[in-house]
């Protein structure tokens, strides 16, 4: 029983727990916020570039394709790093929470476009050339009839992507973001006691399992049924 | 502009810091080796159980897949590398990486091969078992590779993602490729060693995502 | 029938050519107000394509195309304002699938007409009442038969009353069963005295129903004239041979 309450008090600590509780808010509160700016910021853009892609200007596509390809192949963290410690050499220093915001609404953005084109494109001439015979504008049979048939066929691929990408918020722990990793490392460095891991892993668990049981869901409901 | 070339593309730096941005990328390379077919194993056996077995083994996996699945991986391997120590194992950062990869990845992989498996109609075993194949045996001349080919660009996009991910370990020092530049960009003030360090990634990564686009484009065009 | 000299559509000229591949040769055609003209011809013969230069769906390479007295090839015409006018329905429906019957009949009223969803819920309704498909209001293209989601395409342009209507081989995508459903429809449609220019190959119908029958093939008109005459009598050979070819199916 010994080893048991030595496991217990080192990783369950409810004291350490308790005093580092609220610090461990505090981070839970700014990642869920770090979280849903880079979620609006990401699928905005996503889809903005996506539908200026279908407008099918060459050059411009290219670009799109160019940037989009590049933010899939860097690791974010070296973009974070990149943003965080290499921008202040030319005098555009920004904080830990911007440089995370921005680097992760990059990829994101750079997965979301491809979702959002890859849905636009699977939606059939036909729709469009129906939409078109009736006097819709180019946009309008966007907005009207491709998007919304698009948006259904991307909604689990951008679920379990921008869950995917929105932890990694963790990594601003590398750039002093107060978020839950960080306060959770800040109180292990105090306390010496790695129950403040545990309750960051708590933390983060409450955080993101909803939304992983919700992609789950989604995923057998909007399944490709066509 | 002068100033942006000297702090981003000073050519001279970049010289200096080659080898060792070079022994970096030797690392992660390792790394990609080691993480990758141990996490696909994992995956498969998580699928393989979580489609044969009673509710009693399906739902624990179930959770296991999941609670990886939320936990960022950063929080995984910090958990492992800080908090297994106080249990008093001290674990090489190796060690480390390879264990919390082998958690997190392995749900990941587990889920596309579960996606994979579901995807091969009921008929494809009723055949196999009627030929008199065994059960282990449908599965693994039949169904797993059928299901295997049916989630390729899965399959691929989550690698391409494991290979990224192994930047994280700089965080416990390994000394993969961006440990390396950190390394170099510390010392010598200037950030044209992580800049370097991008294009190794976008050098080694850029091929995978351009397979990877065409695959899923032409996934699509099927449906 | 009372036909007027008045020209709905007036097609003069039209080539088109995808490539090298000429697919129209200087094809012309006059169709008049309240007439039911039916273009037949082989496959490849530029049926299809003749229809979609009528709404500019293709882009002739040269030729003029004017609709009820508009050049709808000019440049700076409105196209969106002449497509309403200019009813299409296709081969494969081409229903939204994320709307219901009433939401793919209104969706243009309300959008390109601007119409209050009142009143543009009214106007679907009565056209989807005109294909007999009233109670099928909430219902989903999926939960639809072939017949009915055709019959609520055609709604879907007869809402917005358009001067000519154009098919596009409305029943080959049909079970044989479905196929009378809508041509009904389109019999009610002429009775009533909407301009129809159609491509198909139900025979019978064009021997019923049609004004003027067109033979196209190789991407030129060969021969045009009431359908007696062109089913009876052709006065072309490879009219003749499409004839009885298609006769003894």
């Amino acid at each position: 029983m010994t080893d048991l309450d030595r496991f217990l008090s080192t990783f369950f600590n409810l004291e350490v727990m308790a005093r580092y509780l609220p610090m461990i808010v505090d981070g839970f509160v700014l990642t869920t916020y770090l979280a849903l700016v880079i979620i609006a910021t990401g699928l905005t853009a996503g889809l903005l570039l996506a539908v200026i892609r279908s407008q099918q200007i060459r050059l411009v596509n290219w670009t799109i394709v160019f940037l989009v390809d590049m933010f899939r192949a860097l690791p974010p963290l070296v973009i974070i790093i990149m943003i965080y410690f290499a921008l202040p050499n030319v005098g555009l220093g920004v904080s830990g929470f911007v440089a995370v915001w921005i680097s992760l609404s990059l990829v994101l953005t750079a997965f979301a476009e491809e979702i959002f084109w890859a849905g636009i494109v699977s939606v059939s001439k036909g729709q469009w050339e129906a939409a078109r015979s009736t006097g819709l504008r180019f946009e309008q049979a966007l907005l009207y009839v491709v998007l919304p048939q698009a948006v259904r066929l991307t909604i689990p691929p951008l679920t379990n992507r921008a869950i995917a990408i929105t932890k990694g918020t963790a990594l601003g722990s590398v750039v002093a973001v107060p978020e839950i990793l960080t306060q959770a490392q800040t109180g292990l460095s105090f306390s010496y006691n790695p129950s403040t891991l545990t309750l960051g892993a708590l933390a983060y668990l409450i955080l993101f399992v909803p939304f992983v049981v919700f992609g789950r869901w989604i995923e057998t409901r909007f399944a490709w049924k066509r | 502009m002068t100033l942006i070339i000297d702090s981003f593309f000073n050519v001279k730096i970049m010289q200096a810091a080659f080898p060792l941005l070079l022994q970096g990328l030797g690392m992660t390379i390792v790394l990609c080796f080691v993480v990758i077919p141990v996490g696909l194993a994992g995956g498969l056996i998580v699928a393989l159980l979580g489609t044969q077995g009673s509710n009693w083994v399906r739902w624990p996996l179930v959770a296991y897949v999941d609670f990886f699945r939320a936990f960022p991986p950063l929080v995984l391997l910090i958990f492992i590398y800080f908090g297994i120590p106080f249990t008093g194992w001290d674990i090489a950062p190796f060690t480390a990486v390879v264990l919390g990869f082998l958690l997190n990845t392995s749900s990941y992989y587990g889920e596309i091969f579960r996606a994979g498996i579901e995807s091969v109609v009921r008929g494809q075993f009723e055949a196999a078992r009627s030929t008199g194949l065994s059960a282990a045996q449908t599965m693994a001349y039949v169904v797993v590779p059928q299901a295997v080919r049916n989630v390729v660009p899965d399959l691929i996009s989550n690698t391409l993602e494991v290979a990224k991910l192994t930047s994280i370990a700089s965080v416990v020092a390994l000394p993969e490729l961006l440990f390396a530049a950190r390394s170099a960009q510390s010392i010598t003030y200037n950030a044209s060693p992580i800049v370097l360090a991008a294009l190794f990634y976008l050098v080694l990564l850029w091929p995978v995502v351009r397979v990877l686009s065409r695959l899923e484009h032409r996934m699509l065009a099927r449906h | 029938m009372a036909t007027t000299d008045h020209a709905i559509l007036d097609a003069r000229a039209i080539r088109k050519s995808f490539g090298s591949l000429e697919v129209l040769r200087g094809v012309d055609l006059n169709v008049a107000e309240q007439e039911l003209v039916f273009i037949i011809g082989p496959s490849g013969s530029g049926k299809s394509t003749l229809l979609r230069c009528f709404n500019r769906l293709e882009q002739p390479t040269s030729g003029t195309i004017v609709v009820d007295g508009i050049d709808i090839l000019a440049p700076g015409v409105d196209i969106n304002a002449m497509r309403r006018r200019i009813g299409m329905v296709f081969q494969s429906f081409n229903l939204y699938p994320h709307l219901n019957a009433l939401g793919n009949v209104t969706l243009a009223l309300r959008k390109v007409l601007g119409k209050p969803r009142d009143e543009a819920d009214e106007i679907a309704m009565a056209a989807l009442a005109r294909v007999g498909l009233a109670e099928k209001a909430k219902s989903y293209p999926n939960e639809l038969s072939g017949g009915q989601q055709q019959r609520v395409a055609i709604a879907r342009a007869l809402a917005l009353e358009p001067k000519v209507m154009l098919f596009d081989e409305p029943t080959s995508a049909l079970d044989p069963e479905l196929v009378g459903s809508v041509l009904k429809v389109m019999r009610d449609m002429r009775e009533s005295g909407m301009t129809m220019v159609v491509v198909s190959h139900e025979m019978q119908f064009a021997r019923t129903a049609a004004d003027r029958v067109v033979f196209l093939d190789k991407g030129e008109i060969v021969e045009a004239g009431a359908p007696e005459r062109i089913f009876g009598s052709p006065a072309q050979t490879r009219t003749r041979e499409f004839v009885t070819r298609i006769e003894h199916r």
